[in-house]
């Protein structure tokens, strides 16, 4: 598969991992914090942490749309798509996220329709289809995915299609990156920056990171070269005591990111003055909502939301898993109560959440091998 | 899923904790698991510990003989490569196949939607009575139920098969080593995908058939080169290679460990999958299997797929270890590796 | 939820601008280009697509640069370690 294969040659992949080797050394131990859940994925799914050596440890950072999601918000979703003829469409990562009733796929089991859709324009397309029903999409996802909600919204507009809303739950990456900074548990001596959120904001919004709090940021693609090249360029500004944003992802990633792309979301959307991250708490200016010119598509605006706080049992250690303060396992819960079958915290159902992909990748290699030592 | 007959205990306790069946429980990974070994197992096979096979082979009166079914609920019924009827007739006789046994008859039932054109129900058993002259297979006899407009989402088939064991082979999953090679018949995810493609609900296009067929001349052919080295086959329909190679590694209790370079994918299936975040080793395939054979077998094994028609993209895709006991493991070439579990949820429903 | 992949450009509809086909290993999907207005691709260019939107081009020219780079690395350490040999100062 072109611009994916080349980034997955072996040969390529040794070389890079030798020179990470080398330059890594022994004496130092280096924390960098991978902000977005997409990394978190690949990390796992590429098996880089085989091939990173022990003195660099990666750190799972909060961007993963949902997994900071509080179950207050899919609960008050879920109670719009219990009206009669509307349907609730949504991505496939958020079918089987628990609200305090069960999740989107099991309210469909009980008789709610509930839609699986690729794209915010499948949403669209449903409600041209459907008429007589009423079609709610729950938008979710960093900058990446809103500037595609806006685009939507704008073309329901034009058009006007109005059995068509967004129940929307945006989120911005840097209050989140900004918040790990202020936490005062966290150690961190640099960032495996968002690669796909970059295509839209581009690398400057970075740049307070390296200046302001000193540490080295490099904007990574995905694939396993991507990665590991993106290692390399942030221990060569960490052995000189550097701190500058670069950008390892240029093919794809514009420094001024996408001027349409930022267009589309001014347009359709505004900061909402504080937005809950689930485990985080309320941070200020860090969500999206609708602007009041596009009141009639705000699914909040056009329905009646409970908006209850639905409050994360005192157990589930989420919040500290999220800020890479604790490693998933030490989560209390992690394994036991709380499995990918039958997750308590949203960090084991999205496939991105470090939970999730630890408990998939790493546990298991880990309980193999102490079974085995056992038996 | 079948065992060994026993008496069965009405009065068990189950231990499928679940309130309500979701569609999780029909998708053929860890929920279908639940249920079967949770409530089916218990109360239909009462004391039988041993694992669960595609077919069970029986003793009746001196005569050995394998015992199959299997019911078809995909949608659409008609799909680029079969429809439901050829996946009925194939589907049933690769379970025996794959337990080792040549289906000798089929029985059919049909659960059909009132309001079901007449030309549609022909042209579905027309089909099936194609695809059972092509594997050799007679259809000896049936039943047909008929429910109300909207109870039956057109029809539904299901198809019981009765075989005679193959010599030279015996399935046991208790008789893999560490060092035996895990072969792989040929591409996978093609049938799930052309299915998931032919619903139209998404905005894609590929090139790419089920890949619905008889397995059994291969598997004949597999048995006659290789049989005594032959450990295990499966086919493996839903919830795709990881979730039988779990089954596999759980019933041995040892590691499977996959070479992620060697697994034959078709492009567009490769394609389709990374579009849409889905995994190729979890998408079902409907004329494809796998077996686990003696390392000193596996050449032989190999050569002789090769010489037969559709057999020429199989290949070894891994081995058996110690470790990770109990797990599947895939590895690539770079030196990363990842556990793979059975699937998990329900990413593509009605497949088969 | 970042799951963005390229796809080739095969052919941009006639009658909406924004609405392309591309292509991904043989699978052909119709993706929107609305976001690419200030920059728009041609049949034959490849373009990074996420949720069915191209979000930005693909630059084979930075791609190449890329593999180049990468394919450097052991020559430079090659020649590190002839230059350490010297018995010079750590050029790092």
């Amino acid at each position: 598969m072109r611009f994916v294969d080349e980034f997955r040659e072996p040969e390529l992949i040794s070389k890079t991992a030798e020179e990470i080797r080398r330059l890594a050394g022994t004496k130092r131990h280096y924390r960098m914090m991978e902000v977005c859940g997409g990394h978190t994925h690949a990390i796992y799914r590429f098996g880089l942490k085989d091939i990173l050596p022990e003195n660099i440890e990666l750190i799972h950072g909060p961007g993963c749309p949902v997994c900071v999601l509080p179950m207050g918000r899919i609960d008050d979703g879920l109670s719009v798509a219990q009206q009669p003829d509307v349907i609730f469409a949504a991505f496939g990562d958020m079918m089987r996220v628990p609200g305090t009733q069960g999740s989107p796929l099991e309210h469909k089991a009980r008789g709610m329709d509930v839609r699986i859709v690729y794209s915010p324009s499948d949403a669209l397309k449903l409600a041209r289809l459907n008429p007589d029903k009423h079609v709610m999409f729950f938008a979710i996802g960093f900058e990446t995915t809103a500037p595609s909600t806006a685009l939507t919204l704008m073309r329901a507009k034009a058009e006007g299609i109005r059995n068509f809303s967004v129940f929307c739950n945006h989120v911005t990456i840097i209050p989140a990156i900004r918040a790990i900074l202020d936490s005062p548990d966290m150690r961190l001596d640099a960032f495996i920056g968002p690669g796909h959120v970059s295509t839209v904001i581009g690398c400057r919004p970075y740049e307070w990171i390296a200046q302001n709090e000193h540490k080295p940021i490099v904007v990574s693609g995905f694939e396993p070269l991507d990665m590991l090249q993106s290692v390399v360029m942030l221990l060569h500004q960490l052995r000189k005591g550097e701190a500058r944003v670069e950008n390892q992802y240029k093919r794809v990633v514009p420094w001024e990111g996408n001027r349409a792309a930022l267009r589309a979301m001014a347009e359709v959307f505004q900061l909402r003055p504080y937005f809950e991250w689930r485990g985080m708490g309320f941070i200020s200016q860090s969500a999206l909502r609708l602007r009041d010119s596009y009141a009639e598509w705000d699914a909040e605006q056009r329905f009646v939301i409970p908006g209850i706080r639905v409050t994360d049992p005192k157990a589930a250690q989420c919040g500290e898993v999220l800020k890479g303060v604790l490693k998933p396992h030490q989560c209390k819960l992690f394994g036991r109560e709380c499995t990918p079958e039958h997750p308590i915290g949203a960090l084991m159902v999205s496939s991105e959440g470090s939970c999730a992909a630890y408990f998939n990748y790493e546990h298991r290699k880990a309980m193999a091998s102490s079974l085995s030592s056992i038996a | 899923m079948s065992a060994p007959a026993t008496i069965p205990a009405e009065s068990a306790p189950i231990r499928f904790r679940d309130t309500q069946i979701e569609m999780a429980h029909g998708a053929g990974g860890k929920a279908s698991r639940r249920l079967v070994e949770g409530l089916f197992a218990p109360l239909l096979f009462g004391n039988a510990t041993g694992p669960l096979g595609d077919a069970a082979h029986i003793d009746i009166g001196g005569a050995k003989v394998a015992i199959t079914t299997d019911s078809f609920v995909v949608k659409p019924l008609t799909f680029p490569g079969g429809s439901i009827g050829e996946l009925a007739v194939n589907g049933t006789v690769n379970d025996l196949a794959v337990s080792g046994a040549k289906a000798e008859a089929l029985v059919v039932t049909y659960v059909l939607e009132a309001g079901l054109p007449t030309s549609l129900l022909e042209a579905e058993v027309r089909a099936m009575a194609r695809a059972a002259s092509a594997a050799g297979v007679r259809i000896a006899g049936g039943d047909t139920k008929v429910v109300e407009h909207g109870k039956a989402d057109q029809m539904y088939i299901t198809t019981s098969g009765i075989g005679r064991p193959l010599r030279g082979v015996t399935i046991d999953p208790s008789a893999v080593r560490p060092g035996d090679k895990v072969l792989l018949s040929g591409p996978i995810g093609d049938h799930g995908i052309t299915i998931l493609l032919a619903r139209g609900e998404l905005d894609l296009e590929a090139d790419l058939r089920s890949d619905t067929r008889s397995v059994l001349p291969l598997v004949e052919a597999l048995v006659n080169a290789a049989g005594p080295g032959i450990r295990w086959m499966r086919d493996p329909t839903r919830g795709g290679v990881a979730t039988s190679l779990n089954e596999l590694a759980r019933d041995c209790g040892l590691g499977v460990v996959l070479l992620e370079d060697q697994i034959p994918v078709r492009d567009a299936v490769r394609g389709a999958c990374e579009l849409l975040g889905l995994d190729p080793l979890h998408i079902a395939n409907e004329g494809q299997f796998l077996a686990v054979m003696a390392p000193e077998y596996a050449d032989a094994a190999i050569n002789a797929l090769a010489m037969m028609p559709g057999g020429g993209e199989a290949q070894v895709i891994g081995e058996i270890r110690e470790q990770p006991a109990g797990s599947v493991l895939v590895t690539t070439l770079y030196g990363g590796s990842r556990i793979i579990d059975m699937l998990v949820g329900d990413p593509l429903p009605r497949i088969c | 939820m970042c799951l963005a992949i390229p796809g080739k450009i095969v052919e941009i509809s006639s009658e909406n601008r924004d609405c392309a086909l591309v292509d991904v290993v043989g699978v052909r999907r119709k993706i929107d280009l609305g976001l690419l207005h200030d920059d728009m691709p041609v049949a034959g260019d490849w373009v990074l697509i996420h949720v069915g939107f191209a979000m930005s081009k693909i630059s084979e020219h930075d791609a190449t640069d890329q593999m180049n780079t990468l394919r450097a690395l052991g020559e430079i350490d090659g020649a590190m370690q002839e230059v350490q040999g010297y018995g010079l100062e750590d050029v790092n």
